[in-house]
């Protein structure tokens, strides 16, 4: 019976932008990441696997992984909080506020780095009165944590906000005349609805955590003794001694774990429109 | 005929819009394509625009094969669900739009969107954008758009959807009226039997893709051809056992039957002045006010018959008996897909005694 | 009291709460970061910040990084709109995963970037010998690693989905009737484009052009790999960074007073957004669509 395939596209540009997108895609995005890709994959297994589990790498990896979780997870919690004040309360300077939310995506990484660094130094504001109770900010995983909770806040709060003010209020007073108590309300019937926007906030902030360079390379301190070496400036120092191969290499598994992230975000997303197309 | 679909196949992925549809328009008359939801009749009338292509099958307009010329040349006017004026334009630049688009000159353009807005009823609206305006007259700025460059074909997609009750009865008048003056084919789509019945010449009933019978308004409310039509034309009420009722026998293999409100004869007991042999005794189940009728619901040897009763008679009770006479019903055979209409032979008996 | 006065005093208590957890968390994580940004630029006095900012370091720096920018906004601006166009007014097999392809630079380290410009424009990059020989037919001496070409296409790079980002859920939410409607009544694309889509995008697409410069005079992780002379290729962050890691206390302020000239560019843009946001609220309460 199918004797014409063909769609209609009434209107214009479809195989003109088709083509630009995928030509400009291709040139300046897939055919340099596959270049790495490829570079990596020219070594053998054996080497492959000795370069990435090199002591100081597996370290990195592991000070990256785990501190942009530890920072993904409060601001998921503080990016609820402000995302919940920002849509549901109504107060003075609210919207100034709410401009602030976006410093982290405005301000470059390398200011924000100096910025921190200097801020939470023995000498800083902060660093002064913390190193005074005997907390030591600066060159630690908590200052490195700090680095990635003030990048990643905007992921949390922007994925949140618009779900939250299109949550309609008759929802929670309907559970509210069910006989349900503000807390109850909040857990069992705002929370899963949120929780797509929340997912999709962390994944964002974890994954950007991850790769973060100019924001915590100045507060991290950066040495391999005390493990405060970021994944990113391990590859840097490696291209800066010219290691293509362990650079490749590394970059390599950070990119399967961007594309896995990616992908998770991806899935939750399209759960989440496949839901609300229903209702 | 003018506009004319023949043999159209469209799938969209494993769900088939239309499923060997054929019919034909003919000119200056106002079709309506009438359906439920999921259908078909939007697609039907998004193949003769040409936002669609169907995988097989030819449109013709004005003998000539369409298929192959893109939508902006096939002489027609669209009318979208949602309107699509364009927001960023006043309804002037809106009616303007096409003819400015065939290099009119400027001041034949102008004439035209007055002599446009003039018919439409929104002279003085000119500078205003689509959201300062009502729904309905947004409505009718979209009409005057399609029509500015006077196209051969008008097809607008169900065209009141948007538009409240009371001013949607004005605007179905106004559009039929307008259409006539004019003389151009006309198709709309609907889902709303009522609308479709106002407005059109010719009704092309679809279903699951296909279609279940064309026709004037008439000829589709009178002789459905099929148990679809039947059931979805009026105010049906389906009921099974039929063949029990007085004066019906069953027809084999047909197990239903739909009898609709104004088939119906409701009188108090004993108050029915002929038939009475014709006629059966019911009890009344449920009273439903209709704003200018009554709904009675009434239980005849188990089967339930929704008849109307008139408000200026002595309102009837829940458990009243009653004598209904069934003047005619549809026996509908679903396996061959064909309906029958079936007088009272008792009455035609009687008739035959007296006279 | 009745249980409701007391739940009223509950939800009460627990506004302010929050509100005091808002303030307080915006106020030590964000606006105090951006006071000492300023306090720090001006410790030597304002003769020495003006100073701090003109030297020849600077103004060649901010030299490049205005190239790179200004290249990665046009090119980003083009490829935006395609992308936006293609992904909102058509639907094909594969769509999907274009989108996320797109929104690939959001997610890889900015390191990677400039690895990955390395692997293939740099010395052991498998366009080198392509290069090297247009160089010898020339007899010019053309590079893209280490030189500005590299620093303006990971600067493409690393703002490549931010223009896109922002207009495809404009088109999303506005259909695509009206476009149908005048290619129905036989516009061509450019016109259909400017007359009808192009009104319904600008803001977004002014606050995406705004993100996309943000971005791209900011870029430090991708640009470090691929500039390494002080005064030629390096844009201004990199120009703070080697400022700042020079440690001297004076040093670290010219930093600072060279990052108010990058702080300034964000505060525009905290404000339009701001605005922006605003204005759709707006539109939305007074149910326009």
């Amino acid at each position: 019976m199918k004797k014409n395939t063909k769609t209609t596209r009434v209107i214009p540009g479809f195989h003109l932008t088709l083509g630009i997108t995928i030509a400009m895609l291709s040139l300046i995005v897939l055919i340099p990441l596959a270049s790495v890709m490829v570079k990596s994959l020219q070594l053998s297994p054996a080497e492959f696997w000795r370069l990435i589990t090199k002591k100081n790498v597996l370290y990195a990896f592991g000070t990256s992984i785990v501190c942009s979780f530890i920072a993904a997870v409060i601001n998921l919690v503080f990016g609820l909080i402000l995302a919940w004040t920002l849509v549901r309360y109504d107060f003075k300077g609210k919207r100034i506020l709410d401009g602030f939310i976006e410093l982290p995506f405005a301000l470059p990484t390398a200011v924000a780095g100096i910025t921190l660094s200097k801020l939470y130094s023995e000498t800083g504001w902060f660093g002064k009165p913390l190193a005074a109770l005997g907390i030591k900010v600066a060159y630690t995983h908590l200052g490195l944590i700090i680095a990635l909770v003030f990048v990643g806040i905007p992921f949390v709060v922007r994925a949140v906000q618009p779900v939250l003010e299109k949550l309609d209020g008759q929802y929670e007073e309907a559970a509210y005349i069910l006989g349900a108590t503000p807390a109850q309300t909040f857990f069992k019937v705002i929370l899963p609805e949120l929780r797509p926007a929340l997912l999709t906030g962390f994944g964002l902030a974890f994954a950007r955590g991850i790769g973060e360079y100019g924001s915590v390379i100045y507060i991290s301190g950066n040495s391999a003794k005390e493990h405060t070496q970021v994944i990113s400036y391990v590859i840097m120092q490696k291209l800066n001694y010219i290691d293509y191969a362990s650079a490749t290499a590394i970059a390599f598994v950070m990119l399967v774990i961007s594309f896995v992230i990616l992908f998770l975000i991806n899935i939750v997303q399209m759960r989440q429109s496949r839901r609300t197309n229903m209702l | 005929m003018y506009v004319e679909m023949k043999n159209i196949y469209k799938q969209y992925g494993n769900f088939t819009a239309s499923n060997n549809v054929s019919f034909g328009i003919e000119q200056g008359k106002l079709a309506a394509l009438l359906g439920p939801s999921g259908s078909g009749k939007t697609t039907l009338l998004r193949m003769i625009a040409g936002l669609e292509t169907p995988n097989s099958g030819d449109i013709y307009i004005d003998g000539q094969r369409v298929n192959d010329i893109p939508a902006a040349k096939r002489g027609i006017g669209f009318v979208f669900q949602s309107y699509a004026l364009f927001r960023y334009m006043t309804v002037y630049d809106n009616v303007a739009f096409g003819l400015e688009l065939q290099k009119m000159p400027k001041d034949q353009i102008r004439t035209r969107v007055m002599e446009l807005l003039e018919i439409t009823g929104l002279s003085g609206m000119e500078k205003r954008y689509p959201n300062q305006l009502s729904g309905g007259q947004r409505q009718r700025v979209a009409f005057a758009r399609a029509l500015a460059p006077r196209p051969h074909v008008l097809l607008l997609d169900e065209p009141f959807a948007a538009i409240d009750a009371k001013v949607r009865t004005e605007l179905r008048l106004w559009l039929r009226e307008v259409v006539t003056k004019l003389g151009i084919t006309c198709i709309f789509v609907t889902h709303d039997q009522d609308e479709a019945v106002e407005v059109a010449d010719q009704i092309i009933v679809t279903n699951h893709g296909e279609i279940e019978q064309v026709g004037t308004p008439f000829e589709i409310y009178k002789s459905p051809d099929t148990p679809f039509v039947a059931q979805f034309i009026g105010k049906p009420s389906v009921v099974e056992g039929y063949d029990a009722l007085n004066g019906f026998d069953a027809i084999e293999g047909a197990k239903r039957a739909i009898i609709r409100p104004e088939f119906v004869k409701i009188s108090r007991l004993g108050k029915l002045e002929r038939f009475m042999s014709a006629a059966e005794e019911g009890i009344v189940e449920d009273v439903v006010f209709r704003g200018n009728h009554l709904d009675v619901t009434i239980n005849i040897k188990g089967i339930s018959v929704i008849g109307e009763w008139s408000l200026e008679k002595d309102t009837l009770e829940i458990g009243e008996k009653v004598n209904v006479l069934i003047y005619r019903l549809y026996i509908i055979d679903e396996q061959q897909n064909r309906t029958y209409l079936c007088e009272n032979k008792e009455m035609q008996e009687e008739d035959i005694f007296y006279i | 009291m009745t249980e409701q006065e007391k739940l009223e005093r509950q939800s009460k208590r627990t506004r302010m709460i929050l509100i005091a957890v808002s303030v307080l968390f915006i106020f030590l994580m964000l606006v105090v970061p951006l006071a000492a940004i300023v306090v720090n630029s001006l410790k030597e006095g304002f003769g020495f910040y003006i100073q701090a900012i003109t030297t020849e370091y600077v103004r060649n720096a901010l030299k490049v990084t205005l190239i790179a920018t200004i290249i990665a906004v046009v090119v980003n601006t083009f490829f935006g709109i395609c992308a936006a166009w293609l992904l909102t007014k058509f639907s094909f097999k594969g769509k999907q995963v274009l989108a996320t392809l797109i929104d690939i630079p959001f997610s890889i380290s900015p390191v990677i970037v400039g690895l990955a410009f390395l692997m293939t424009f740099g010395r052991l990059g498998w366009t080198y010998p392509a290069i090297r020989a247009i160089n010898q037919w020339l007899g010019t001496n053309f590079r893209i690693a280490f030189a500005i070409p590299g620093v303006v296409i990971a600067t493409i790079f690393v703002t490549f989905p931010y223009v896109s980002r922002e207009i495809i859920p404009v088109l999303n939410a506005q259909g695509k009737d009206e476009e149908e409607a005048a290619a129905l009544m036989g516009a061509k694309g450019l016109k259909i484009f400017f007359k009808i889509t192009f009104p319904q995008i600008k803001w977004a697409l002014i606050y995406g052009i705004i993100l996309c410069t943000s971005r791209a005079l900011g870029e430090f992780g991708a640009v470090n790999a691929l500039s390494k002379t002080r005064g030629e290729t390096f844009t201004l962050p990199l120009e703070i960074d080697a400022l700042y890691m020079s440690g001297t206390d004076v040093s670290i302020t010219s930093a600072f007073a060279v990052s108010s000239i990058l702080v300034i560019i964000a505060i525009i843009i905290m404000v339009v957004r701001n605005i922006l946001e605003h204005r759709s609220n707006k539109k939305m309460e007074k149910g326009e669509a």
